[in-house]
């Protein structure tokens, strides 16, 4: 099939933040393109998005619209902020459409310190969480763990780290399904991939990945009713991000899994634009197995991001003095930003079971909703929204409309607009660490041309990328979190 | 001709590489080289491990892609990481492609290395090996 990267010259609007590609744009779209943005956030966006977007579209099994989140950039298969939901009956399942880094994902947790509190500790704790959470290449957890026990992790979720003694039996509850997916068979899963994963619970990882000391400052609350009951309460209230995903165990898993749905396209009659865009029937044999060997991968990211939590806890514990109960460091949420679901969704007045795919994309589920813990059925899905290292972070609320448009879907950052090789002439990693702390942000990193690739030049505006979801009312504002303290991978 | 160039504008949250080679043993000897240089300044690493793998696929571009995804196994798996490797590419009777490598450098110490990239993966996304007057040449999109 041929490529197509120009820029769509009709573009429809169909709201100050929704853009429309017309199935006319490309041969073979099911369905047309929905961007969500602002005009300026559309017009910076490079080709490679509209090609993947459209791409998408021509997908067996598509439902309504190939979306686009304003965070979306140029990936591989998918773009970066892509949603799309499949007929579970007639539609496919594509590990382009998740990444290879399985259930990457968010999470906040609160302490009941203030910025005057922990601000002439930021060093002590920086210097202490970099110890205690490993990140970097080819880094190893501390967690001792056997090829059966690993085996019955992947099943578990963080329910095994909790009954391990790594966390709290509320973090559960605030834990995305539950920190487990419950059709994960670890039969479906090559040696190659545990062999590749078990060493790595509680690690970090690089690139855009990170461990965050950051505050609530009253001043960027919007919404202080629905802060409350997610647990920001005092004012300058300090909290912690946590940015990764299920390191090498997921990785392997992608990529055998794209192998084995290269090979098998021919058989289903599917054809492609991009060989990323690799995939099989969902209810085929290979579609089957590789959605239950992806849930194994999204457990092993719930437990390990729940074993950095407990890592966390011991850390801020030492640094202070005191128990982690009586800093009262909660988890907020924890959500997985490339991942497949199986949910219920409404199409033409029907429901209907789809296969959503979010890749680089949040879930956004509203008030009542009944895969909500009861925690947040009042007030709907905590949303977190990791921004770069330099500009801060947001903390956001699922919504109706996102259910009725999106699919239960909303941003997931604030997206990538220069390349790793630009950033790194633009800026020098030592120099930006310098400017940083001047600006009062700690920051330790692995690597410095890692932390170049990561300054906040390199994203675009956090404000504009939350601007358009707020009033596309795919998601609510709730408070925009600044950074003070961060570990690099 | 060059060993590989840095693709900018390509999927810019992660890194786009074009490898060259005389022959498919050089071609892949370039792309690992491209992989190795991502991962790690080279010059801070020692060729003190030797490493042997053999790999078998029925095409050249699939036979590449596990080929680096390869490498990328043995990061994780072994703490390895490498700063050159040897290639040798043959065909099988039964119309398999067989590759032998020998990879050399060294278990992972942030002490003593500049590390750089922890790579996720080979993306099948544009990933393609053409002819070009000097040889071949593999187009590879890595996830970072």
């Amino acid at each position: 099939m041929e490529r197509n990267f120009e820029k769509p010259k009709d573009i429809k609007r169909i709201s100050d933040v929704i853009w429309e590609i017309p199935p006319s744009y490309k041969k073979g779209m099911l369905v047309p393109a929905r961007i969500y943005a602002t005009k300026k956030l559309l017009d910076e966006m490079d080709a490679g998005v509209f090609n993947q977007v459209t791409n998408v579209a021509c997908l067996p099994g598509i439902q309504k619209y190939s979306f686009c989140m304003p965070d979306g950039h140029w990936g591989y298969g998918f773009p970066i902020g892509g949603v799309a939901a499949f007929d579970s009956e007639t539609g496919i399942i594509s590990p382009g459409g998740i990444g290879f880094d399985i259930n990457c994902g968010m999470r906040l947790i609160t302490t009941n310190l203030t910025f005057k509190e922990v601000k002439p500790k930021m060093r002590e704790l920086v210097d202490t969480m970099f110890k205690l959470v490993p990140s970097g290449v080819g880094s190893k957890g501390f967690v001792e763990i056997e090829r059966g026990g690993f085996k019955e992790l992947i099943e578990e979720g963080s329910k095994w780290c909790v009954r391990k003694g790594y966390g709290w039996k509320d973090d559960i509850e605030r834990t995305e399904g539950y920190g487990r997916i419950d059709w994960a068979d670890q039969t479906k899963v090559s040696e190659k991939a545990i062999t590749r994963g078990m060493n790595q619970l509680g690690t970090l990882g690089s690139g855009n990945h990170y461990l965050e000391i950051q505050v609530a400052h009253a001043h960027n609350i919007s919404d202080f009713e629905t802060a409350k009951k997610f647990g920001i309460h005092t004012e300058d209230q300090a909290v912690i991000m946590v940015h990764c995903g299920s390191r090498g165990f997921g990785h392997q898993i992608g990529t055998d899994y794209l192998r084995i749905f290269e090979g098998t396209m021919k058989k289903y009659g599917i054809e492609v634009y991009d060989r990323e865009l690799a995939c099989a029937p969902f209810q085929s044999k290979e579609g089957q197995d590789y959605y239950k060997a992806m849930a194994c991968a999204a457990n092993m990211a719930f437990a390990n991001r729940q074993v950095i939590l407990h890592r966390i806890r011991e850390g801020f514990s030492k640094v202070f003095k005191t128990d982690a109960e009586k800093l009262e460091m909660n988890l907020v949420y924890d959500v997985a930003h490339n991942i497949a679901k199986l949910e219920e969704h409404i199409v033409d007045g029907e429901k209907k079971k789809l296969v959503v795919h979010r890749k680089g994309s949040t879930r956004s589920f509203p008030p009542n909703h009944p895969e909500l813990s009861k925690l947040y059925r009042e007030t709907g899905q905590p949303v977190i929204v990791g921004g770069s290292m330099e500009t801060g972070s947001y903390l956001l609320v699922g919504t109706q409309k996102a259910m009725d448009e999106t699919f239960g879907s909303t941003c997931h950052g604030s997206g990538r607009t220069m390349s790793r090789a630009q950033a790194k002439r633009e800026v020098r990693g030592e120099q930006l660490q310098k400017d940083m702390e001047k600006r009062g942000i700690y920051v330790k990193a692995n690597s410095m041309s890692g932390l170049a690739e990561e300054a906040g030049m390199a994203y675009k505006d956090i404000n504009e990328v939350i601007e358009s979801v707020h009033q596309a009312g795919i998601s609510k504002k709730v408070c925009a979190l600044r950074p003070y303290g961060n570990i690099k991978g | 001709m060059h060993k590989y160039k840095i693709l900018e504008k390509i999927a810019i949250a992660d890194i786009a590489f074009e490898a060259y080679g005389k022959d498919y043993n050089e071609l892949f000897e370039n792309s690992a080289q491209a992989i190795f240089e991502m991962a790690v300044d080279i010059k801070t690493l020692k060729n003190k491990i030797k490493k042997e793998i053999s790999l078998e696929a029925e095409t050249i571009e699939n036979l590449l892609y596990d080929f680096l995804s390869e490498i990328l196994f043995l990061k994780d798996a072994e703490q390895l990481i490498f700063l050159k490797c040897r290639v040798k590419i043959e065909k099988k009777v039964n119309k398999k492609i067989l590759l032998k490598a020998e990879f050399f450098g060294d278990l992972i110490n942030p002490e003593t290395q500049k590390l750089e990239n922890d790579i996720k993966a080979i993306t099948m996304h544009m990933f393609r090996i053409e002819n070009f007057k000097e040889g071949y040449k593999a187009t590879v999109v890595v996830d970072i």
